[in-house]
Formats: structure tokens, sequence, C-alpha cells
């Protein structure tokens, strides 16, 4: 009986440069514009594209928003505030923080964007 | 010493200033980089704040306060737009332009649609929208002034050209940038200091709304005055056509563009956008302020149409004797910053276009920069004693209108869509430039209808945008065999961050 269970061996890979070398880092597929290639730079720019969309519609929406709503709503334009009329306290004062904080979220999330690119380049 | 007399030597101390801080950077201006772009390594902190300087032109710190009090807070979409455009240009723009690696958008535009036309027809299209910029610039200055020291109209103009064409000569890019980022912080304080004074004396004064009284019949009164809607008859197209037109114009001004250039990488030209951002945010609450106290205590500028010059007058009006007079010079020195910042970045700009693709062959390098700086200047110059009846909001209007037609498109639909074409690019710029520069023309010479076809010419920017957007990727599609070659390639270096090794392709140069 002891004959048909083998002893126990060690199980290593021998084949690891060869199987590493099989590999193609993503940088030369972007470099040959392989179709590989392509999908990694068509995701960073659709990514992009997208975040800088979303900056836009948020701009279009709460600043692009503001004439309409006094177009259809004239009375709002009575409204003080401190002593300052509701369309003077939105156009000279708040929009300047609005901008900022999308332009900071943008540049933040921009950032984090080609960080994870970089980093499925470095990882392959 | 006599008001004019404060105001004659705040103008030269500005000028002074100017010289001695643009000496600064001679001693570090030697190679064409330097010239053209200061070499790439200016850092966010300080690049900002020079855009700042050049950005907030004669338009920004007298126009606006001029406007508001005339016409009320539908004219506060000037500065949110300008403010806006910027942020436009983040997101849209600024880190695949600076890594586009070109020292000019012609530059840009060739080496992206592989074709010498395109970078012809852009290249004109950067003169003109720069002549266009400068001209008010001069205008300006004159106007300023004549009203502060009563010389003649022609006298201020000549002044800040030929200070600007000094600096530019010998320091180029290099040397404005420290001129630049100098006058954005004296603009800020010639503007802020005055208004803590005054805001006092209107607190002292029970602080009164300026949206409760009524001023003469030019601007509308009570409620027509805090309206955010433009004027009376199509007042909803109006406000969005100009908001179009501020929104998406700032990108395609020469000045803001090359700027983007001398940023180290597509990082921090972001960042640097940012930057800009809140200085521009800080700087435009101050104007409308003037405007608004204008209405309170000068409101007979309206009735006598200068109310561009509420801002060099309110503090002299506000303060009695030596106090208020010393407080105008600051602001008249601040406006002759303005005059400079602005007109020292367009020169850059336009020179740099000039030299490369005018006079490239026949002179080279440094030696074709400064040529193009002459030029440069001379044409809007002569072009500002010329045409004295034009406004200078009205010119800055139509520039930013052009550009928006123009070179928006061909920035945004260049970094964005690979399927663009040369062909398509061209005929695109035609027809937006082509409705836009013809609408304007026609409403500056009085020949436009009446009603809405009045409305549609006068503000433009609305159907030209978009009609030049539809052309341009119309004519791409049925043009697919034209896409460049190296699109792909071009693309990788348009968006790639700078850490990744990869293969760019060939930058322009």
């Amino acid at each position: 009986m002891s004959e048909s269970t083998p002893r126990r061996v060690r199980v290593t890979s021998p084949r690891t440069s060869a199987a590493r070398a099989q590999r193609v880092p993503a940088a030369r597929e972007i470099d040959a514009q392989t179709r590989l290639g392509e999908v990694y730079m068509s995701s960073l720019i659709r990514s992009q594209l997208r975040l800088a969309l979303l900056a836009l519609a948020a701009l279009t929406v709460f600043v692009g928003g503001i004439p309409l709503v006094f177009w259809l709503a004239p009375d709002l334009s009575d409204i003080e505030v401190l002593a300052v009329p509701l369309p003077w306290l939105l156009l000279a004062f708040a929009v300047y923080p609005f901008l900022l904080l999308v332009g900071w979220l943008y540049v933040r999330a921009a950032e984090r964007n080609e960080r994870a690119f970089s980093d499925v380049l470095d990882r392959t | 010493m006599t008001a004019a007399g404060y105001s004659v030597m705040g103008v030269t101390a500005v000028f002074v200033a100017t010289l001695a801080v643009g000496a600064y950077g001679w001693r570090f201006s030697r190679t064409t980089s330097d010239f053209f772009v200061a070499s790439r390594t200016v850092r966010p902190g300080l690049n900002a704040s020079a855009i700042g300087g050049e950005y907030l032109s004669a338009a920004s710190f007298l126009g606006v306060a001029g406007l508001v009090l005339a016409f009320g807070t539908e004219m506060l979409w000037y500065p949110v737009g300008w403010t806006a455009g910027y942020l436009v240009l983040l997101v849209l723009v600024a880190a695949p332009l600076r890594r586009s690696g070109a020292y000019t958008l012609p530059d840009f535009a060739e080496s992206r649609l592989e074709s010498r036309g395109v970078r012809r027809l852009s290249a004109l299209l950067v003169v003109a929208i720069g002549w266009l910029y400068l001209m008010p610039q001069f205008q300006g200055a004159g106007l300023a002034l004549a009203s502060t020291t009563g010389t003649g109209s022609w006298l201020g103009g000549l002044l800040v050209a030929t200070v600007v064409l000094v600096n530019v000569l010998f320091g180029g890019m290099r040397s404005i940038t420290f001129v630049q980022a100098f006058q954005y912080w004296l603009k800020l304080t010639a503007l802020l200091f005055p208004l803590l004074f005054m805001a006092a004396i209107w607190l002292g004064d029970g602080a009164v709304s300026p949206a409760s009284v009524d001023v003469a019949d030019v601007g509308g009164t009570g409620d027509s005055w805090v309206s955010p809607l433009a004027g009376v008859e199509h007042e909803v197209y109006t406000t969005y056509s100009i908001i179009i037109a501020t929104f998406l114009g700032t990108m395609g001004l020469p000045h803001v563009v090359v700027r983007f250039y001398t940023n180290p990488d597509g990082a921090a030209a972001r960042r640097t956008t940012l930057f800009v951002l809140a200085l521009l945010g800080l700087f435009y609450l101050l104007p409308p302020v003037y405007g608004g106290l204008g209405r309170l205590y000068a409101p007979d500028l309206v009735a006598s149409g200068r109310s561009e010059s509420v801002v060099l007058e309110l503090p002299s009006r506000m303060l009695a004797g030596t106090a208020g007079e010393l407080l105008s010079a600051l602001t008249t020195a601040g406006a002759f910053a303005a005059f400079l910042s602005t007109s020292s970045g367009l020169t850059v700009a336009v020179a740099g276009v000039i030299s490369q693709d005018v006079m490239g062959r026949r002179f080279g390098g440094v030696r074709a920069f400064q040529a193009g700086a002459v030029v440069a200047v001379l044409v809007p110059l002569g072009l500002s004693l010329l045409t004295e009846g034009v406004g200078v909001a009205q010119a800055v209007g139509l520039a930013f209108a052009f550009a928006a037609s123009t070179l928006c498109p061909l920035l945004v639909l260049g970094i964005w869509w690979r399927r663009l074409t040369d062909v398509g690019a061209i005929a695109g710029m035609l027809v937006g430039g082509g409705c836009a520069g013809g609408a304007v023309l026609a409403t500056l010479l009085g020949v436009g209808p009446e009603g809405w076809g009045g409305a549609l010419l006068a503000q433009p920017a609305a159907w030209t945008v978009p009609l030049a957007f539809l052309t341009m990727v119309g004519v791409s599609l049925v043009t697919p065999r034209r896409v460049p070659r190296h699109a792909a390639r071009t693309m990788v270096r348009l968006h790639t961050p700078e850490s990744v090794q990869l293969d760019r392709g060939n930058p322009p140069r």
C-alpha cells in the first residue's frame, strides 16, 4: 500500500522567467498601437472627458440656470438678504466660491484618474 | 499739489516700477525659449499671479464698475463669465494644451492636424483677435489719462505702447512674467485700499441700498437695475449669448493660451489655472461695489455718459481733500497697470505668432521675435488713433465672441475628438469667424435690422458658436480620409501624464 501513495514533493515553477516574458507591458501596447493599447488610451481619455463634462454640467445648471430662474420668477429680484438684493448676492459674491469649488474638485479627480492610469501601466 | 499732479505721479510711478521689475527679468533672458515661454520654468504661484495680472484688462478695472453703474446687475455677467471662462479652460484645455509641447496656438494646430493650411488660418485669427483686443487697451489709456490730467487723448496710448515695447524687446516672456505678477497685486491693492475708506463712509451714512435710488433715464431704475437679465427686449437670448461668448471665448484669447506653455508640465498647468480662478474671484468682488456706490455718490456720471471713469473719480468724491485725491491717484495708477499688463501679454503672444509665421525665414530666433513685437504694437496703436468712436467694451465683446466662434472649437475638438480633419477645422473656423465677424461689424456700422435680427447680430455667440462646432464636426465626418496619420500618437501626447514613459511622437519643433 505504501507504494501507491507517492512521496510528497515540493512543487516549484521552473519557468517563472518564461512566463513573465509572455506578458507585454501596457506601455509597449500603447506604443505599438495594438487593440489593447487603444483600450488603455480610450479608457483614460473617456474618464477625463466624463469628468470634464460633469464639471461643465454643474456650471451649466447652477450658474447658467440663474437667468432662467429669474426670468420665470421675476419677483425673486425683490428678495433682499442683509440689504443686498438676491441677484447681487448670487452674481457679485456667491458665484466665485462655487467656481473655485468645482475647479478644486475637478483637479483632484483628474489627478486621481492619471494616477490610476500610471498605476495600471506600472503594474503590468 | 493738484489732483492732476497726484495722478501724474501715480502713473509715472507705475511706468517706472514696470520698467524696473522688467529690467530685473532682462538679466535672465538669453535664449529664444526665454523670450517665447520663459523657458517653461515658471512655478504655479508666480505664474497664476502673472496670468491674473495679464488678464485683468481695462475692461475689468474700469469697464465693469462703469457698466454696473449705468445698466445694473445684468452687467455682472461679464466678470462672472470672464472667471467661469477659466473654469471651462481648466476642465477642457489646460493640461492637454501644455502637454502638446507647442509654443503658440498655430504650432498646436499644425502638430495636431498635420496641415500647413490650418496653421496659416489660425495664425491669422490669433493676430486678428490680438489686435482687436490691443486697440481698446490703447484707447482706454488715452481716455483715462485725458480725464484725470487733461492731456490729449492720444498721449496715454502712446506712453503705454512705448513702455510695453521696451520691456518686450529686451526681456520677452521671462521679463513680462515678473512684471505681470507684480501688476496683479498692484491692481488688487489699488481697488481694495480706497474701498475700505469708502465702505466706512457708506456705513456711516446709513448703508443705503444702491437699488433704492432713482438715477436719470439712461440706465434702468428700481426693478430693472436689480434684474440679472440684459436689456428689455429678447432679454433671455441676449443674456445667454453673453454667457456663451465669455465662457467659451476665454480659451481662444491669444494671451491666455500662450501662458500655458510656460508651465513645467500638465499637472502644474491645472494647478496654475485653479490658482487663477481664486485670484480672479478675489479681484472681481471689488469693481461691482464701485458701481453700486457710484449710484449713490456719483449718479451724474451716468447722465453725462462718463460712467467708465467712476473708478477714477469716486474716491475723490466720497473723501474730501488730499486723502480723496491721493486715493483717486491710486486707482488711476491701477488702471495704467491694467493697460500695461494686458498689452504686454497680448504683444508677446502676437509677436510670437508674427515672428514664426511671417518673418521666420528672413530673421532667426530672438531678432524675429523683436521685429514681430514692433509690428504687433504699431498696427493696433495706429488703428486706435484712427477709430476713436468704437467703445472699449464693444471691441472687447467682439474679441470674445470672435474667439469663441473660431479658436474655441479648434481647441476643444482637437483635444477631445480624434476624427477631426484639417478640412473640417478650416471650414469650421471660416464659418464661425465669418458669421461672428460679419454680425458685429454690421452692428458697429449701424446697418443691423431692428427687433430679433438686431439682437441676433448684436450678440452673435449663441448661434455662431454652435454653427462653428457643427460645421467642424460635419465636414470632418464627410472627409474621413483626411484624419491625420499620427492622430492616435498625438492623443497619447496630449492626454498621458508625463511620468509615464511612452512614445509621444514628435512634439512641434
